[in-house]
């Protein structure tokens, strides 16, 4: 699966291979059967018009509603815009004063501690519980499902629920701390708190599609090779450290570079949670974005903080696969 | 492929085995962390049964002492809740369906059809992955105000007509099939059209399926496009409708909460059946 998603062996083989001799051929005869390179051409052009009726309404589509705006968007990053009156184009001065904003770098500053604490935890405890459902216990229907229920329930929902239950006076959260005659806390009202708060609810509901895939990359491991290990005297410890885990390790690198790029862009939740508060410490980079432009009508500023943001994913993408490449060619 | 030969193997000694199950030391872990996940929409249900008075009164219970219906008689008399969920679901399935129509066409394209600019489409889809939503959303809301889409729910499902993911899982699971009963059609026939339909379509139907749940998912949680590109009340999804109730009602636990249920619950009860439907 993880090979085959580029090159698949039907790709290799078939189609350029098969069509190439055969019109390199017709152009060799093509004044000899001139009838027979009519028909030639004329298939390969029904089999063009066939090929992109199938493939071209879909590919225009996805074209005019990504590359297009992206390309748009890089135009307007060099503008100074505010929707209404002419843009005016300012070269890179918005690159520029993003480089400044003091606004901008404490939201920087919130998202990249976000990742840098999220990630790991979703990873360590995505193969955790994903090992502790992958047996046959009582219950296991039930605790699948209790794990899995919170991935359907949208940010505008998950946003109510938080801000019920992590409510200072009567929320559930601190009704349970009083229980335990525990000091009660101000969760998302705390400006010291509400990052630690909102990773806790964006775990809630995003923990089950770590699980998932960890879950079916265990359930893809043959048993004997975790048999032999047995056998060769492991212990639990060792064939998880020595079998397993490097069994997954390419779900590993899929799941973190999912979960960071998804993690860099966290915006729903704290629309629907604090709205950048309490004074603007729970700011995260996109939630910056969207009130650059769409509540200050800072088009231009927005656009260009957006393709910085681009960028550095891109660059950490890249950056977590070549890391993963190094690390396993350790490995084997 | 191997794997997969073990699976059932392992399942089938399942049955054997539990009778003589023990306690595992699994149940630990596992029994407080399905609570501490199951809780909160425990008590999502809960507080839209509660009466506001007894929500407010201290210290909290979180068990109510008498079941009220009164916060949904309440909800839908407030807001035209039933109007936000069938804009949910036209978006939603105009999505569903064209994510069928057009990712099946182009995931087959790319798959087994031979074509001048296949390699290159295919890389440009590929590459539409790695563009973030939110570059997208300054300039779509412009071509969408150029367009005259603002205000309208088109302006909710363009965005989700179709997706280079739902291209690219059906071309994967075109790609698996036995490219032999292809060729049989072929032999008998059918034109390319005819091969697609008749012969490739029906098989897909558990892609399809995937696709349709992953789509339903995505459509109807989606907050981004309608927040940016609608103002009207009227046309509301679910969600926005959801995110602008709580900034108006926000005291009112007992009605936020009904209408939480109601936004959750059509995606509650899908998840569950396509969960049994795999296990199946």
């Amino acid at each position: 699966m993880k090979r085959g998603i580029l090159i698949s062996e039907h790709e290799r083989t078939s189609t350029p291979n098969k069509r190439r001799p055969s019109t390199a051929g017709a152009a060799e005869t093509a004044a000899a059967v001139p009838r027979g390179t009519w028909t030639r051409r004329r298939r390969r052009l029904v089999s063009n018009l066939t090929g992109w009726s199938f493939a071209g309404p879909a590919t225009l589509i996805i074209v005019a509603l990504t590359l297009f705006p992206a390309g748009w968007a890089f135009l307007i990053s060099r503008e100074h815009w505010n929707g209404f009156t002419p843009p005016q184009s300012i070269g890179w001065t918005n690159y520029q004063t993003m480089v400044h904003d003091p606004d901008l770098r404490s939201a920087v500053d919130h998202t990249v501690l976000f990742t840098v604490l999220y990630v790991p935890v979703v990873l360590v405890l995505g193969i955790f519980v994903a090992t502790a459902l992958n047996r046959n216990i009582r219950f296991i229907a039930f605790y699948r499902t209790a794990i899995f229920v919170p991935l359907v329930v949208s940010a505008a929902a998950t946003g109510i629920l938080a801000n019920y239950v992590f409510d200072p006076q009567f929320g559930l959260a601190n009704n349970a701390l009083r229980a335990l005659h525990l000091p009660q806390q101000g969760f998302l009202t705390d400006r010291h708190e509400v990052m630690w708060v909102i990773a806790l609810i964006y775990l809630w509901g995003d923990l089950a599609f770590s699980v998932i895939v960890y879950l079916a990359a265990l359930q893809d491991i043959p048993q004997d090779i975790i048999e032999a290990a047995k056998l060769d005297g492991a212990n639990r410890w060792q064939q998880f450290r020595h079998v397993i885990l490097p069994a997954v390790a390419p779900v590993t690198v899929f799941v973190g570079v999912w979960e960071t790029v998804s993690v860099l862009q966290i915006f729903e939740l704290v629309l629907t949670t604090t709205r950048g508060g309490p004074l603007g410490s729970s700011q995260t980079v996109v939630y910056f974005i969207y009130n650059q432009a769409f509540d200050l009508s800072r088009y231009g500023y927005g656009s260009a903080i957006a393709y910085a943001l681009f960028a550095a994913t891109l660059l950490m993408t890249l950056g977590l696969f070549a890391y993963s490449k190094l690390t396993k060619s350790e490995a084997f | 492929m191997a794997p997969n030969v073990l699976t059932p193997s392992a399942k089938n000694t399942a049955p054997a085995r539990r009778t003589k199950l023990r306690f595992s030391r699994w149940h630990l872990f596992l029994a407080p962390l399905s609570l501490l996940f199951l809780t909160p929409l425990v008590q999502m249900v809960l507080t839209s049964l509660t009466s506001n008075s007894e929500i407010n009164r201290f210290p909290p219970r979180f068990i109510p002492s008498a079941l009220h219906i009164s916060g949904y008689v309440r909800l839908f008399s407030d807001a035209p809740v039933g109007r936000w969920m069938l804009n949910s679901a036209i978006v939603s399935g105009i999505a569903i369906g064209s994510h069928l129509v057009l990712c099946s066409l182009g995931g087959y394209a790319y798959a087994r059809l031979s074509f001048r600019g296949r390699t290159v489409g295919f890389v440009v889809l590929l590459s539409t992955i790695m563009i973030p939503t939110q570059m997208l959303m300054i300039p779509t809301y412009f071509m969408f105000a150029k367009i005259g889409l603002i205000d309208t729910l088109a302006a909710a499902f363009v965005p989700f007509l179709t997706s280079a993911f739902g291209i690219f899982l059906m071309r994967q699971f075109f790609l698996s099939l036995p490219k032999e009963l292809e060729e049989a059609g072929r032999i008998d026939g059918l034109s390319t059209f005819g091969v697609f339909f008749r012969i490739v379509l029906p098989l897909a139907k558990p892609a399809l399926a995937t696709l349709a749940v992953f789509t339903l998912l995505n459509s109807w949680n989606d907050l981004l496009w309608p927040l940016v590109a609608i103002n009207d009340p009227k046309l509301y999804t679910i969600q926005l409708g959801l995110l602008n109730f709580q900034g108006a009602h926000h005291v009112d636990w007992q009605e936020l909460m009904a209408c939480n249920v109601v936004a959750t619950a059509p995606l509650q009860f899908v998840q569950t059946m396509s969960f049994s439907g795999l296990k199946g």
